[in-house]
């Protein structure tokens, strides 16, 4: 591209025209100092900005916003105490392999190294929960660490990625150019994320699948960021093989497809759970082994050989070692394999007969559906049919986002995921507070959805705030608050594990009057605390679409999330529910 | 604890030649990441490359501490990292610098002077009671050195940590590399 004239604008004025280049229609942030000078060409953008209450709700919010959109959040801040509340954010981003562009203001750099005023190393403290980050020192870098960081975010696996502008170069004049896609390339020599699966990999692949007497689909996060929910439908189909998804990977395969066993691991289903364990064969495809899948490593799917499909080279052989690596995109790589199973059925091999295996697997469906004790009369409600009357009355592909605590648990047990990216939640870091900020940034990705929050009362109270944004912005969520007046998950492990001995896990039922808080922040309140109630609080719920709606369900705090698998047990050893405990030699 | 060699000529260590971007902040990228991840590093040595917009740091790792693939593939991640080569010591060329300062009084020096000649090092100064000696060569040449020169007075001694470079064989030509793809993993 020639232009005749060099064209002299601000760094400042550069920062959001390669923004607005970068089809940024959001930013979620909060001014301070040394970010002035970008917030002053913001006024003459197109771009919407979020005026949040606590940069850690910015970047929960630019999570969520890229969680149900796929394309990048954006969180900007000030220096200092602003760049450091963006820390758990990028971290969560960082864990979940969320797109994320974090931008920080920096003191001048002249000042850099001198503990000036809201001065700290925000590259150093963000090395290690950012895919990469960058301290741009002079104007006329910053386009192209724009585009660096929109590329770097995007591609391969995504992550968060930050840049740290000082004032002076946001301050200083530059000659505008917009770096072309080779020039990007050419700068990060050492950035060329592998997409395409390896050929011969991929052959032994589709065979081992053909082969197999009891392979599960074992299916994670990576499949979201890559778009490959078709694809996976199709190969489950044509393969018949059953479907279990990660807390990661809910909704990338409909909850009501048959051969969807759910969610396995430590909260998981008996069916998925058992079902990955006594396999032959784990095709995997975007997931890692985390721990709370995996339960003690040791005894992990003990005969199971391994097909790992990951863009990320070192997640291969990082926990379990597998047979079969294929390092590449995972839309390309399963579309890949689907071609060549095909090739191979054209040919004559025959898939092997996984008709018994598969009615093992329905069988621990029947045996150990996902069951809990109704509520006695005039007793506190069960959360799990507070979730369940929720699911049934909201629209179809209502976007859900919780927590972290047991609510998360039941909320991703009890919905029915039928869509992908309707399912938003802190997975890797298990970060408390998420829910309500990465609800609005869901909101803003997707206003034409319905977005429900499902929180817990602990959860509420780290970033409930943020509602204040949702109503002064007018960005209009649901908030399902659980109240169950404990930090539940923990009192569910002391009470489990530490012999019922509580510590510092009781918060209050009624302090905070969530009602009257919800009405403070400008939202609809209101108390649930009878099974008569729930309907009707939830329909007048759905049919506010303008203000945001806290409903605040009084429930059961000794209700305990089941199945569950102690830490450090194997998944042969996962608690049943107590209801389920006499079929427990089926498993 | 099996007794290491700290400077990782344990049959233990891994070379890993890492060629990075020459930018601001690269080397604290790759320690925090050896720190954050629980690698042990033996030695590390940097400095700039034959193209002076890039650098070659030279890590020697422990094993131990992790498998080598999961080094490689981590550090391929940063993406400053350009290249890295793991370095089979059989099949590479290492090469390490010592300096030391030895207390000698008229008695020992000429032993000392003897210890030199022996392993080829140099004499670097004299003084009224003690000697700086430097020994270049292979990481084990120097390990003997120490060694033996552990029987004086050692005032300070220091070591540059191995830098290393694939043999070439007798009949090989450079093919034509292109510096700009990264090497191949394990
Ligand atoms: C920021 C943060 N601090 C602490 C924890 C540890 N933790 C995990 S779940 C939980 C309890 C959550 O309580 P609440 O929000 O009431 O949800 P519940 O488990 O009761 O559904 C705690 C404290 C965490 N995950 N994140």
């Amino acid at each position: 591209m020639s232009t005749n004239q060099p064209e002299r604008i601000t760094g400042a004025q550069a920062l959001i025209r390669a923004l607005e280049m970068e089809q940024v229609d959001t930013i979620f942030g909060l001014p301070g100092g040394c970010i002035l000078p970008a917030y002053d060409p913001l006024l003459e953008s197109s771009i919407r900005h979020v005026l949040v209450r606590h940069e850690q709700g910015a970047g929960h919010m630019a999570e969520g916003y890229a969680h149900v959109t796929g394309r990048p959040g954006v969180a900007m801040v000030t220096s200092g105490p602003a760049a450091t509340n963006l820390v758990t954010p990028l971290m969560d981003a960082y864990m979940d392999s969320i797109p994320m562009i974090g931008i920080t203001g920096q003191v001048g750099t002249g000042a850099i190294g001198s503990d000036a005023f809201q001065e700290c190393d925000t590259v150093g403290i963000t090395r290690s929960c950012t895919k990469h980050n960058e301290l741009v020192m002079s104007a006329d870098d910053i386009p192209m660490a724009v585009r660096q960081a929109f590329h770097i975010a995007t591609t391969g696996r995504p992550g968060p990625v930050l840049l740290d502008l000082p004032k002076d170069v946001l301050q200083n004049e530059m000659t505008w150019h917009w770096p072309t896609d080779e020039e990007v390339r050419a700068s990060l020599p050492g950035y060329r994320p592998n997409t395409k699966g390896h050929p011969r990999m991929i052959k032994e692949a589709a065979q081992m699948i053909l082969a197999a007497e009891r392979p599960i689909l074992y299916v994670g996060g990576g499949m979201l960021k890559a778009r490959a929910a078709e694809a996976l439908r199709e190969l489950a189909e044509l393969t018949g093989i059953n479907v279990v998804t990660t807390l990661m990977a809910r909704g990338v395969f409909p909850d009501d497809h048959e051969l969807n066993l759910g969610m396995p691991g430590m909260h998981g289903t008996i069916a998925a759970t058992t079902a990955m364990q006594r396999s032959d064969l784990l095709i995997t495809l975007g997931a890692r082994f985390d721990d709370r899948i995996t339960g003690k490593v040791d005894g992990f799917a003990p005969d199971a050989k391994v097909i790992h499909v990951d863009i990320d080279p070192a997640e291969q052989g990082k926990v379990r070692r597998p047979d079969v690596p294929i390092v590449g995109d995972c839309r390309l790589v399963t579309e890949d394999i689907i071609r060549e199973i095909r090739d191979l059925l054209a040919s004559g091999v025959a898939q092997a007969d996984i008709s018994e295996w598969k009615s093992r697997v329905s069988g621990w469906q029947e045996i150990f559906p996902l069951t809990y004790d109704p509520a006695e009369p005039g007793a506190a409600l069960k959360p799990q049919f507070c979730l369940e009357r929720l699911r049934d009355s909201s629209p179809e592909d209502t976007i859900v986002v919780s927590g972290v605590g047991q609510h998360q648990m039941w909320a991703s047990l009890h919905w029915r995921f039928n869509h992908p990216y309707t399912w938003v939640n802190s997975g890797g870091l298990g970060t408390m507070g998420f829910s309500i900020p990465a609800a609005i940034g869901a909101k803003m990705g997707r206003p034409d959805a319905t977005v429900w929050a499902v929180d817990g009362d602990g959860c509420f109270q780290m970033t409930a705030q943020e509602l204040v944004t949702a109503t002064v912005e007018r960005i209009p969520i649901k908030i399902a608050l659980l109240n169950n007046s404990y930090l539940g998950m923990v009192r569910q492990w002391q009470e489990m594990f530490y012999d019922e001995r509580y510590s510092e896990v009781y918060l209050s039922t009624d302090t905070p009057d969530y009602v009257k808080w919800a009405e403070s922040m400008g939202c609809v309140g209101i108390r649930v605390e009878s099974p008569e109630e729930v309907q009707p609080a939830i329909d007048l719920a759905n049919s506010i679409n303008d203000l945001t709606v806290v409903i605040e369900f009084r429930t059961d705090s000794d209700e305990k999330v089941f199945p569950m698998i102690p830490a450090g047990c194997t998944n042969d050893q996962v608690l049943v529910h107590p209801s389920q405990q006499e079929h427990r030699s089926q498993l | 604890m099996t007794a290491i060699n700290p400077h990782g000529t344990s049959l233990n260590h891994g070379i890993l030649s890492v060629l990075v971007q020459n930018r601001p902040g690269v080397l604290a990228r790759v320690a925090s990441l050896f720190a954050r991840r629980g690698y042990n590093i033996f030695s590390l040595a940097v400095a700039p490359a034959e193209d002076d917009a890039q650098s070659r740091i030279t890590i020697v790792v422990d094993l131990e501490s992790a498998p080598l693939e999961q080094m490689v593939k981590q550090l391929f991640k940063l993406v400053d990292v350009v290249k890295i080569s793991e370095l089979d010591p059989r099949r590479s060329i290492e090469r390490e610098l010592l300096l030391a300062t030895i207390r000698a009084d008229a008695g020992q020096r000429s032993e000392i002077v003897e210890l030199v000649k022996i392993f080829e090092a140099k004499i670097l100064a004299v003084g009224a009671d003690a000697l700086t000696v430097s020994l270049e060569g292979h990481p084990d040449k120097l390990d003997d050195f120490e060694e033996l020169l552990g029987s004086y007075a050692i005032v300070e001694l220091q070591r540059t940590g191995r830098v290393a470079l694939p043999k070439l064989d007798r009949s090989s030509r450079l093919r034509g590399a292109n510096p700009n793809q990264k090497g191949k993993v394990g």
